[in-house]
């Protein structure tokens, strides 16, 4: 409430201090950071072999460990992006603490002023982790996976006898510490007899009071297109499209996000590939690679920072690759002109995983996208989503409201 | 405890203050500073301005002064502004009496 130079600073002020709304990323005056936040892939090895897994490598592959980032080009990355204005870091893998400098990297973090999303399988936490999550908090919950309530369950999906029993020790050391925490897990058909406990154990979680566990169910492929095999597996885990509408009816608030959703961003993209928040932060793979996003690994958009500062990758290597334009045909075709694009989980990356381009429309997601439009009634039953042309007036209609 | 300009304050070893876009935003690192685990903390122009000379090794006495002959105000209002930040901040854990 001082003036200088003529210029009154603040009016009298009620409180000096504002808290931030940091989920948003937004600065006290309403404005956006520039890199709000990174995702920062430590590791491609996992202790798991999940079968539905599109990244993971074997815990002991020496080959993928020696290629990995070192600590200090880990802390040169921190280093750069603190001076950028990140304020989260959300580390992943593989499964992140399985590089025995975790604890380094993340105090190296959080000292830096940066709060921490972790995703972990929580096998590997030990007291002293969990003894300095208490101490030092992430500042955000850590997302666990579970797969199963059972070891006969989980470790089938996770592939290795003794990990349930690993899991379940990891989370009660997290409750111990009173470490809050997330719990998430894959929609697998001989899971389901067992997600109402599921459900129900989540709800005794004290971080989990207000909200449900998360799900995931229209499984990518293999982001690195390594494992045909491996493929062939995820396409039969993968919810089919009446799956993913019976999942949906079940959520009426998932439901509910999805009709305003649907009202305010839907429509067609035109040959723009990159129309969603890809290169607009940053995502670094377990090599050092800036990537745009976390699943698009196209050796072509993809930059290595041994060679390359992070702050060119930002202004001028990203800003470039986000001007592609699509050229196949049958995207300009059926992409290019759908108004379901926003509705739909089509886009560069799941492209590149099925079929190595950035622009063909993969069949999976457009069929599941089709169920859910024609469940919201946006879409007639044999309608498809390029050929409409009153979209505009649909999306403005109430939910369901086409099929009455 | 009353806070008095003799007094010497230092920022808090449990946080990193940082300058994001000529915001100077508080990150608490550690349990129990602030309200909440997840929360970050910004402030106005008038608290930024007093931020800056609270080094640990000035009282809030010199600080007033030092600020009186940066800014139009007089030192009354200045003092009023300091001890208002300084309780704020101290109430919140962010910055600790020596
Ligand atoms: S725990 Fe996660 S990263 Fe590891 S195999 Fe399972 S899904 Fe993949
Ligand atoms: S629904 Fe089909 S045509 Fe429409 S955007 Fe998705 S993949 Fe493309």
């Amino acid at each position: 409430m001082f003036e200088k130079e003529g210029m009154m600073i603040d009016e009298a002020p009620m409180t000096y201090v504002k808290k931030i709304n940091s989920h948003e990323f937004l600065l006290g005056h309403g404005k956006p950071t520039l890199l709000s936040q990174v995702d920062i892939e430590l590791t491609e090895r996992c202790n798991n072999n999940c079968i539905h897994c599109c990244i993971n490598l074997p815990e002991d592959d020496a080959d993928a460990e020696s290629r990995e980032m070192s600590t200090d080009f880990v802390k040169g990355i921190l280093t750069e992006i603190a001076s950028q204005g990140c304020l989260t870091v959300r580390f992943t893998g593989g499964e992140p603490l399985l590089r025995s400098d975790f604890s380094e990297i993340y105090l190296f973090t959080r000292r830096l002023g940066m709060r921490v999303i972790l995703f972990t399988n929580a096998r590997l936490i030990t007291p002293e982790l969990a003894e300095l999550f208490a101490r030092i908090p992430l500042g955000n919950l850590i997302e666990v996976s579970v797969y199963g309530m059972t070891s006969e369950s989980y470790d089938r999906v996770a592939g290795c006898v003794g990990a349930y029993g690993e899991f379940r020790r990891g989370v009660e050391l997290l409750q111990h510490y009173q470490v809050p925490f997330f719990v998430k897990g894959p929609k697998l058909r001989f899971l389901q007899d067992e997600q109402e406990e599921f459900e129900a154990w989540a709800k005794t979680i004290p971080s989990m009071e207000h909200q449900p566990p998360g799900y995931s169910m229209n499984f990518e492929l293999r982001s690195r297109r390594d494992d045909p095999l491996k493929n062939r597996t995820i396409t039969k885990l993968r919810a089919t499209p009446e799956e993913s509408v019976a999942m949906l009816s079940r959520d009426p608030l998932a439901l509910e996000e999805m009709v305003v959703f649907c009202s305010n961003f839907i429509g067609p993209p035109g040959d723009t590939l990159f129309d969603c928040g890809a290169g607009h932060g940053c995502c670094i793979d377990s090599y050092g690679h800036a990537q745009l996003c976390l699943p698009l690994r196209d050796p072509e958009s993809v930059v290595n920072l041994h060679d390359v500062s992070l702050k060119s990758v930002l202004e001028e290597a990203f800003p470039v690759m986000r001007q592609i334009k699509a050229t196949n045909p049958d995207y300009l075709r059926r992409c290019a002109r759908c108004f379901l694009k926003g509705l739909c989980e089509q886009c560069p990356a799941k492209s590149w995983m099925e079929y190595g381009t950035l622009d063909t429309p993969v069949e999976y997601f457009c069929e599941v996208a089709h169920a859910k439009a024609r469940f919201l009634g946006l879409l007639g039953a044999d309608e498809m989503g390029w050929e409409v042309e009153n979209w505009r007036e649909r999306v403005e209609r109430p939910a369901r409201s086409v099929e009455g | 405890m009353e806070l008095t300009l003799d007094m010497i304050c230092i920022p808090s070893e449990d946080i990193v203050a940082r300058v994001i876009e000529d915001e100077l935003v508080i990150v608490p690192l550690t349990a129990g500073i602030g309200d909440a685990d997840d929360e970050l903390y910004t402030m106005n122009e008038t608290g930024k301005a007093i931020w800056l000379h609270l080094d640990g090794g000035t009282s809030l006495r010199t600080i007033v002064e030092e600020l009186t002959a940066e800014f139009n105000a007089t030192s009354e209002v200045i003092a009023e502004d300091v001890l208002g930040l300084v309780a704020e901040l101290v109430q919140k854990k962010i910055v600790v009496v020596q």
